[in-house]
């Protein structure tokens, strides 16, 4: 199923002009705070109707300005996982996965209360209030709550956003399940490039209210071109593999398509496919093939573009076997070296520049 | 009866029986005018705002005699009343309740306009987003969660028609066994000599009356502030 927007809205000196579709998997809204994105997530789930525009839901016309259409929130079969969870607080947790059963007026169907219970862990939790649950609890019930809606689609806005670093990492594994199994096609507003880089499949890219770029995730982190927009530190290419095996001293090994990674120990056994963000900043460039180096990833590689910056850097995209990883180094460096479409290279990355949380299952 | 006698019992009977049913007619109207102030913008929501507001300014004496004119026998509503309901307010003890209620509804107003403001409203949105349709997001979301102040309102209005006196005398006058309310009887047993210990019974009761209300009021608000979550 997918979702098609179009839409229009100017309030309080902000105007939003966006279009974009999200096919299936997750669609990433992308874009530093006051970009417009809840405010496209709200639009979408009809808590805000815009000045003008389409909103289309597979068949359903969720929004049509010019006809007047305007579906009501609670009509849209949207879920949506607030930033804040918005968990019901005179409500138990069991209570509160109720809720959209009791919402509909229907009784609540027991085995997939269960089903989704049992997917985020929150079994222990059911007889507890929302006051007494920590952020990370709150949003897998959030979360649950949300699925239980029987929703078309589901709309996550920053729901890791007021998390620390050990939360996330609890539960993004869940949301990659939900992408996987649940097969429902998700809009997942974040201003994380980590979350970003891990789950989605379709990057929409947004500043100032306008869509700079929409497309396949790899093809928007490949573009060096886009590298300033998510952030010079934190842009980095990625590349998709399959474990091939657990080493004894506690690194992994992923083949992707130029070779062999050798990356700090991967949740995913071995055969199942990966994705690795590989940070531009830490790859290091090299003409000759280096002997006696520490690093243990070095690909032979080949120059596609040399994309020069404002300031004293350079982003080279390069392509290892099929495909293509950023670097970022100084011009002195690029000039030294001479690189030019078409140079041969190789590129040579630590082990343990690697986050653990730059590797997401897909 | 020891303390009080049949006089003083009818009086206080009659105080209950006036603000148990004030209060209870007047809860879902106050609800209505909160739920519209609180919530809905509209053309003349000023007006209903002054109205609403008017008996708490007004001298009692101006309130009672407007719903004399008003709910008189010979009143436009009141003549309606009593012909196609055969419903007499006029120096009935329905009457004394109808004065009471008005003389409360503001303060009930008040309380529960401020507690439904203080609802959480996302909270509203996420029921939407989970399929509510509006009347059941404020059935399920919006009234538990506002629970407290109703109850606080639905106190205030029940304490003040127990003590209700300027409008209702002016209405529904002082009869005995009628429209004797508690501060009624007080006023009539100053006006006799003599009547000193009746009038301290009746000041005895009035207080030990207001302090169970405020007592019990407090406790169910806690409890429910409790049960839903929100408690300090």
């Amino acid at each position: 199923m997918t979702l098609a927007v179009d839409i229009g809205h100017g309030f309080g000196g902000f105007t939003l002009e966006a279009a974009f579709e999200a096919p299936g998997g997750v669609t990433a809204l992308f874009g530093r705070s006051g970009a417009g994105k809840t405010t496209l997530v709200n639009a979408v789930a009809g808590l805000l109707g815009p000045d003008r525009g389409r909103i289309v839901l597979g068949e359903r016309v969720l929004f049509d300005g010019a006809a007047g259409v305007f579906v009501k929130p609670h009509r849209r079969r949207i879920g949506y996982v607030f930033q804040e969870g918005r968990l019901f607080p005179h409500l138990s947790v069991a209570g509160n996965l109720a809720y959209p059963a009791r919402a509909a007026g229907r009784k609540a169907d027991g085995r997939e209360t269960a089903r989704v219970v049992e997917m985020l862990g929150i079994g222990p939790l059911l007889d507890r209030r929302p006051g007494a649950l920590s952020g990370g609890e709150k949003q897998r019930v959030a979360l649950g709550r949300a699925l239980l809606s029987a929703p078309e689609m589901l709309l996550m806005d920053e729901p890791l956003a007021a998390l620390d670093a050990e939360r996330k990492a609890e539960i993004l594994p869940y949301i990659e399940r939900l992408r996987d199994e649940a097969g429902l096609p998700i809009l997942y507003v974040s201003h994380a490039l980590e979350e970003v880089a891990r789950l989605a499949t379709t990057v929409v890219l947004l500043a100032e209210g306008r869509v700079v770029r929409a497309g396949p995730a790899e093809a928007l982190f490949a573009d060096p071109d886009l590298a300033p927009r998510f952030g010079l530190r934190e842009a980095g290419a990625l590349l998709t593999g399959e474990v091939i095996a657990h080493d004894a001293d506690g690194l992994s090994e992923v083949r992707v398509s130029g070779g062999v990674l050798y990356l700090p120990q991967v949740a995913a056994a071995p055969g199942a496919r990966v994705r690795v963000r590989i940070e531009a900043q830490d790859v290091i460039l090299s003409r000759d093939r280096p002997e006696g180096l520490s690093a243990l990833n070095i690909l032979p590689a080949v120059v596609v573009a040399v994309k020069q910056g404002d300031g004293p850097g350079v982003i080279a995209q390069l392509k290892v076997g099929e495909d293509v990883i950023l670097a970022r180094l100084t011009r002195r460096s690029a000039e030294a070296l001479d690189l030019a479409p078409g140079r041969t290279c190789h590129a040579i990355v630590k082990s343990v520049a690697v986050a653990r949380g730059a590797v997401g299952r897909i | 009866m020891g303390l009080l006698g049949a006089e003083e019992w009818q009086a206080l009977g009659l105080s209950l029986r006036v603000a148990f049913w004030a209060t209870l007619w007047s809860l879902p109207v106050a609800l209505l005018a909160a739920y519209a102030l609180a919530r809905w913008r509209f053309p003349g929501r000023g007006l209903l705002n002054v109205a609403v507001h008017l008996p708490l300014v007004l001298p009692p004496v101006v309130t009672g005699y407007l719903l004399l004119l008003t709910f008189g026998r010979t009143g436009p509503v009141g003549g309606w009343l009593e012909a196609h309901l055969g419903l007499v307010f006029a120096f009935r003890w329905t009457g004394a309740a109808l004065a009471a209620a008005v003389m409360g509804f503001p303060l009930m107003v008040r309380a529960m306009w401020l507690s439904l403001d203080a609802v959480d409203r996302r909270l509203e949105e996420a029921s939407a987003t989970l399929g509510a349709p509006p009347w059941r997001v404020f059935l399920t979301v919006t009234l538990p969660l506002a629970l407290p102040g109703i109850i606080a309102g639905a106190l205030l209005g029940f304490a003040k028609a127990m003590g209700e006196f300027g409008a209702t005398i002016t209405f529904v006058s002082n009869i005995p066994g009628e429209t004797q309310t508690l501060p009624s009887a007080i006023y009539t047993f100053l006006q006799i000599p003599g009547g000193e210990g009746a009038v301290a019974a009746l000041v005895a009761v009035s207080v030990a009356v207001s302090v169970v209300a405020l007592v019990g009021a407090e406790a169910l608000s806690r409890a429910v502030a409790r049960r839903i979550g929100m408690a300090p």
